[in-house]
């Protein structure tokens, strides 16, 4: 991040594009709210075996992979951002 | 043979009629014979817009029951001979005409017009399934917001399913100023997120409005608004036009004196 960047704030219609380019993954992938919620219980349940979530934090979202960063094709991709309050380390594995 | 274009944008309100009124009189205008199809039943304003409200006989539904023929339904324009509406039924719903219905009317009219407009209502239910039934090309409207391009591109991604094979991009009220301040997103933005080739960019203009108020469309006058309409029109017909730049304000205001 250049300093220059730290002053300028980003524009609304670079914050619209963003927002746009997000929910359109999403709506052509088709996924449902419904099968966010399914996916998103489902990672919880296997990562509460290992550690301690914080279920208020957790962001997951279908985003666009960066042309740059998968060969020059774009493809969706699953973001997950998920705090760990504590890691279970006496659990029985 | 005639090619029959519906006009449609998912999300209400961004100029879907306003687009439909000037492009069939703009066509007209170009000598074409054109019919223009009010298809949102239950909430015509394509008349109104176009100004021919008084002269209403009969409507898209009586011509699909068989109540009237085509001819008796087809009003003809104050100001131009080849142009003529064919107004939605206002007391009925959408559910009284069917795709297949459409589309045999849309055929028929083909035979002998040069373009049939479709207006098509906001939404993906009924009204927009009749709307692109018989259609050749789509024109999708759109402004530079959120909400309405991502309307957009559900339509897109509709038309495709169901083999449109030529779909073209309007978007419209652009407004120059804010483009600039970063405060709006340009066409190319909106081009570039939906990936779709561009036939016209319109600046919001306060004509529109004007012109919307005496039920007379502008399209080929001096305003912006009216020359970017007349554009749209000529790249319909297969013309190749540049666009104008919108976003330069000095290139703006010279394009006007050479008018």
């Amino acid at each position: 991040m250049k300093i220059t960047d730290f002053f300028k704030k980003k524009s609304s219609s670079d914050i619209a594009k963003d927002r746009l380019k997000l929910v359109l993954v999403s709506d052509r992938a088709s996924c449902s709210p419904e099968l966010m919620q399914k996916i998103r219980s489902d990672i919880i349940e296997v990562l509460s075996k290992y550690a301690e979530i914080d279920k208020e934090g957790i962001d997951i979202n279908i985003t666009n992979l960066d042309a740059e960063d998968n060969g020059g094709k774009s493809a969706p991709a699953l973001y997950a951002n998920i705090p760990i309050k504590n890691m279970n380390h006496n659990s029985k594995l | 043979m005639g090619e029959v274009i519906v006009i449609t944008s998912g999300k209400g309100g961004v100029g879907k009629t306003t687009s439909s009124a000037n492009i069939g009189t703009g066509l007209a205008k170009l000598n074409k014979k054109v019919v223009l199809i009010d298809t949102d039943i239950g909430l015509r304003n394509l008349d109104v817009v176009l100004g021919l409200e008084n002269r209403i006989v009969y409507n898209l539904v009586d011509v699909i029951e068989g109540n009237c023929k085509i001819k008796q339904a087809l009003i003809r324009d104050k100001r131009y001979e080849t142009l003529f509406l064919l107004p939605a039924a206002q007391t009925k719903d959408k559910t009284s005409v069917t795709p297949e219905q459409m589309k045999k009317l849309t055929d028929e009219l083909k035979q002998e017009y040069d373009y049939i407009i479709l207006d098509c209502p906001a939404g993906i239910e009924q009204g927009f399934k009749n709307a692109i039934a018989g259609a050749d090309r789509a024109l999708v409207v759109t402004t530079p917001e959120v909400s309405a391009v991502r309307d957009a591109d559900r339509i897109i991604g509709l038309l495709e399913a169901n083999e449109i094979k030529q779909t073209h991009l309007i978007v419209n009220r652009l407004r120059p100023d804010m483009i600039k301040r970063g405060d709006m997103m340009s066409s190319d933005d909106v081009i570039d997120i939906l990936a779709i080739e561009l036939i016209g960019q319109v600046p919001d203009d306060e004509n529109i409005v004007v012109a919307t108020n005496n039920g007379e469309p502008l399209v080929g006058d001096n305003s912006l608004a009216g020359q970017a309409y007349m554009n749209i029109c000529r790249r319909i017909t297969g013309e190749q036009v540049p666009f104008l730049d919108l976003e330069a304000k000095k290139g703006l205001f010279s394009w006007f004196k050479k008018k």
